[in-house]
């Protein structure tokens, strides 16, 4: 037979036997399609960074008209759940008892000092136990106090004192969901654990079950080996990619505002820089707890955490903005973000992209060059 | 000697050493190892565990570079080009290398497209592997679901898919059933016979030695000697006997025989002891019986393990510190003789899923005897072993432990009895002396008694010395030491040993069942369970397990017995089991 069928051969009996090996192994396919699922559903549908319908004290020492349209004003946003309460202790001990988030506190001379003066007259108390919802629930008061002050100052023709009219206006993602802003840098996340952790995992079983030693004593070469290993991963990974982006698209109605080849390209991409962070894993970890360990300690918390699909990259500390360097996914979120909300920007797919196919000569090459058929390198 | 480097040779190791690096220390796991193996020949690399015969099969097979010496395997240089051997040899590590999600076929698929088979010469090559290894009908089924033996044939067929000129075979036999065992030795011979092909096989069973053409003789990573199984045994002739003495009990005569100078050797061989002399002569024994009491000594035919022990020992007489631990336990026997039942078991069953891991179970084992479970893996031993001890809870049957119910108080039965798992369960980061300290506050003992039994410990199972030495770094048969001094803490009634001596080498088994004879003679219940034939005469009564089945129970003697016929004068237990076990398969085809 010649050198290249041999080859070939050898590459195909690999593939195959990874490939089946993957379609008997409940455990992979729970990595590769139901994980994602589960993360999905979960950051779809659990977890929101919006303030919505928070629960709200309006304490009306005076009713009158006025009071009546702010409150009104307040009842119709979707932020909010007003209740009345006629003074402010009984609002308190509602705060206390924890059934209203905020306070907002018209005193006895609300209309009068409205219309002279011409300035807020309102207080407004916050339970700042969260800081994140405090402050959304700061703004959001503030922004429809401001709406109801302007409309209600044009409805009786009077000249607001306020220097400048604040008109918020909000790009890409303009009904300010989180969700269309998660969904896709959970993409990036899955991606990591499939990439990744299945990688590292399945060499790791491999020397587990003395499986390894044997393919070492046979002609198949290290490369083949890799390769091996890599396809069907590859193919799996892909897989979880679509799953996630069709879910994306048709379940949380996520704009996809970029090109879906474009998408796929990069996708692609940023699969190999996975793939390699799991092979170069596998070559120290030796047995599948340590290989969880390693690969969910410096890939998925990493893209969990840094990566700003989550957090800002932006609010984070000098020092932590510069480790997100080396964080791969950080590169991916952008370009999927971007994508997703923004279009196909071509300088910042292009500059994260550059970013990352460093990462994946670097990765794969380390992971090539520390392999060797033998046990004691 | 020199090893053979003429071009005939298949395997060479010149002057190898290879050590291995671990937290800041070194460990030689082979030192200037010579070794010539001829081309179309068997041999054998035999040696206890820790003798360095994983590590010299990893080197021929180029997966470990040698720090000193040279390797040609099949006239390739392994160091140079490891590949080129790789393509070569067949190797099979010892777990066989098999993928247990893939199945038979599949596996075959995999090695095949490996190692270049042309699809063309597939078909009749699988037809013929499947043939010699009986798994023709399971060719769909999962490699994880075949039983120990069928995967040790999978592996090898697997190693064999293409009829490599030099095949490679670590530990094939560990673990596997006798039946496979002897199936295993006649598919090699046969590769042998039809291929010319050339084998190195480990194992850590002496007792095989003699099916090799050739063996090399390992012991703590040095070669001990390389000839054939005969030039081992033959220097030994006239210096084995046979020895009975009708008025003491077996046991009694092995520990006084042990304790006689120029007897470097002496094993209990159904009712006899086979003991083994420094020199050609007989020594002299009448310091074993009092009173002038009849001895009778007949030559025995030596036996590759004789050989082993031989050089290891030299002519040094045994050492005769377990020999006074057994004078003194006997005297504090004295007392604790009455014959009552301490272990009783019926109809036990433990079922797991629809799986029935031991089924139908029943035994009864009298107070100071020494009561074996003979078996091999996955017949059930460890999981009845489990049940006893309360561990595991029994899906129906009745089991009374030292009079208590294990269904109802199985606290109470604990207190009295101790358990030495398989692989010792100790902590391995602690030294000896916190071991003993830790089961000792286990057991509850306070603080005067804790101490005095930790000095007992360390004092009659020779562990002093060891003392501050941390458990990982212990050999393993003193592991096995401190697992049994750490079992014994409490002063238990009852003490169950789950394969205490697998891979321990033959020196520290011997120790091991002296002690065993010396607390059984002290009134202490034993119930062991092993996978090795020969220790079965050790035990006072046996059962003989499969598939969780009782296929036999009785005396040593009795069971060997049963299968004496003409082609088989003198069974030994392994002929014995092999019978049952196939006979118990040939019902089991009748009935399906």
């Amino acid at each position: 037979m010649k050198a290249g069928a041999a080859a070939r051969m050898r590459l195909g009996g690999m593939i195959r036997k990874e490939s089946l090996q993957i379609l008997r192994d409940p455990s992979s396919i729970a990595i590769a399609f139901v994980m994602p699922l589960v993360l999905l559903l979960l950051f779809g549908y659990g977890v929101s960074l919006d303030a919505k319908h928070i629960p709200l004290a309006m304490v009306l020492e005076e009713p009158d008209a006025d009071t009546a349209s702010l409150i009104g004003a307040f009842r119709r946003s979707s932020w909010f759940d007003a209740r009345g309460f006629d003074s402010i202790q009984a609002a308190q001990q509602a705060f206390d008892r924890r059934e209203v988030f905020g306070i907002v506190w018209l005193r006895n001379d609300f209309s009068q000092r409205l219309l002279t003066r011409g300035e807020a007259p309102i207080g407004v108390i916050v339970n700042g136990v969260d800081a994140n919802q405090a402050r959304i629930t700061q703004g959001y008061i503030q922004g429809v106090w401001q709406v109801w002050l302007n409309s209600y100052a044009s409805s009786k023709g009077v000249e607001l004192t306020q220097p400048v009219a604040l008109e918020p206006r909000i790009w890409f993602n303009a009904a300010v969901r989180s969700t269309a802003f998660l969904v896709p840098g959970l993409i990036a996340v899955i991606m990591t654990l499939i990439g990744a952790m299945l990688t590292s995992l399945v060499v790791a079983r491999e020397w587990e079950r003395g499986t390894m030693e044997a393919l070492m004593v046979t002609p198949v070469r290290i490369g083949e080996m890799v390769v091996g290993k890599l396809v069907p991963y590859f193919v799996l990974g892909m897989g979880g990619m679509l799953l996630s982006v069709a879910m994306a698209l048709w379940l949380f109605d996520v704009p996809l505002r970029g090109s879906f080849w474009l998408l796929t390209a990069t996708s692609a991409l940023f699969m190999l820089v996975a793939l390699g962070m799991g092979l170069l894993i596998s070559v120290f970890a030796r047995n599948q707890f340590v290989a969880g360990q390693l690969s969910i300690l410096i890939t998925f918390l990493p893209a969990f955490i840094l990566s700003g699909f989550i957090f800002e990259i932006g609010a984070m500390p000098a020092p932590i903005q510069v480790l997100t360097h080396i964080i791969p996914a950080r590169y991916f979120v952008a370009i999927l973000q971007t994508l997703f909300l923004a279009g196909n920007i071509w300088p910042i797919v292009l500059a994260n992209s550059a970013a990352l196919a460093v990462m994946m000569v670097l990765f794969l090459g380390l992971a090539r060059r520390n392999m060797h058929k033998r046990l004691d390198a | 000697m020199p090893p053979d480097v003429s071009s005939a040779a298949a395997l060479v190791f010149d002057g190898v050493s290879k050590r291995f690096g671990a937290e800041g220390r070194t460990v030689t796991a082979v030192q200037s190892v010579d070794i010539g193996i001829e081309a179309g020949k068997v041999a054998g690399l035999i040696g206890p565990d820790g003798a360095g015969k994983t590590t010299l099969m990893r080197l021929a097979a180029g997966l470990l570079r040698p720090d000193e010496g040279r390797i040609r395997a099949l006239n390739i240089d392994v160091v140079e080009h490891p590949l080129a051997v790789q393509s070569t040899v067949g190797y099979m590590p010892q777990r066989f290398g098999l993928y247990e999600d893939l199945s038979v076929q599949e596996n075959l698929d995999l090695y095949a497209d490996l190692q270049g088979v042309a699809k063309a010469d597939r078909p009749e090559r699988y037809r013929a592997l499947m043939h010699m290894t009986g798994l023709a009908p399971f060719t769909r089924r999962l490699a994880g679901h075949l039983s120990g033996g069928m995967k040790q044939k999978l592996g090898l067929a697997c190693t064999l898919v293409r009829p490599p000129r030099l095949l490679l075979l670590d530990e094939p036999t560990a673990g596997v059933d006798p039946v496979s065992r002897r199936e295993l030795w006649s598919i090699v011979y046969r590769q042998v016979r039809e291929q010319g092909m050339s084998v190195l096989l480990s194992t850590a069973y002496l007792d095989e030695a003699a099916r090799c053409d050739e063996v090399i003789l390992m012991h703590e990573g040095r070669r001990l000697g390389q000839g054939s199984p005969q030039s081992f045994s033959a220097p030994m002739r006239g210096r084995t006997f046979r020895v009975t003495a009708p008025a003491l009990n077996k046991r009694t005569l092995q520990t006084r025989l042990s304790a006689v100078p120029g007897v470097i050797d002496a094993i209990i061989e159904g009712e006899q002891v086979r003991i083994v002399s420094a020199t050609p002569h007989l020594p002299d024994l009448s310091a074993v019986v009092e009173d002038g009491g009849a001895l009778r000594t007949a030559p025995a035919d030596p036996v590759f393990e004789d050989a082993f022990i031989a050089r290891l020992k030299g002519d040094a007489s045994m050492s005769s510190a377990h020999a006074r631990l057994a004078e003194e336990s006997r005297a504090a026997a004295a007392g604790a003789g009455h014959n009552d039942a301490v272990i009783e078991v019926r109809d036990l069953q433990r079922r797991f899923g629809d799986f029935y891991a031991v089924k139908g179970v029943s035994f009864s084992v009298q107070r100071g005897e020494v009561f074996g479970l003979l078996g091999a893996n996955g017949a059930g031993k460890s999981t009845t072993f489990r049940m006893l001890c309360g561990l595991l809870p029994v899906t129906a049957g009745e089991v009374q432990v030292a009079g208590v119910d294990l269904r109802h108080a199985v606290a109470q039965a604990r207190a009295r009895l101790g358990y030495m798992a398989q692989r010792f369960s100790l902590y391995e980061n602690l030294t000896v002396l916190q071991n003993l300290r830790f089961f000792a506050s286990a057991y509850g003992l306070h603080r005067a008694r804790g101490k005095q039994r930790i000095a007992w410990a360390l004092e009659a199972f020779e562990l002093t010395d060891y003392a501050g030495a941390g458990s990982r770094d212990l050999p393993l048969g003193f592991k096995q030491r401190l697992a049994m001094a750490a079992a014994l803490m409490h002063e238990p009634e009852i003490l169950f040993l789950d394969e205490p001596t697998s891979g321990v080498d033959p020196l520290a088994r011997r120790e091991f069942w002296q002690r065993i004879n010396a607390l059984a003679e002290a009134g202490v219940t034993v119930l062991v369970t092993t996978h090795f034939m020969d220790e079965a005469n050790y035990c006072d009564r046996l059962v003989i397990m499969a598939e969780g089945e009782v296929l036999a129970k009785g005396t040593p003697a009795d069971m060997k017995a049963r299968f004496r016929d003409a082609e088989h004068p003198d069974p030994t237990m392994e002929d014995a089991f092999i019978s049952m076990i196939e006979a118990h398969e040939q019902r089991k085809e009748a009935a399906a």
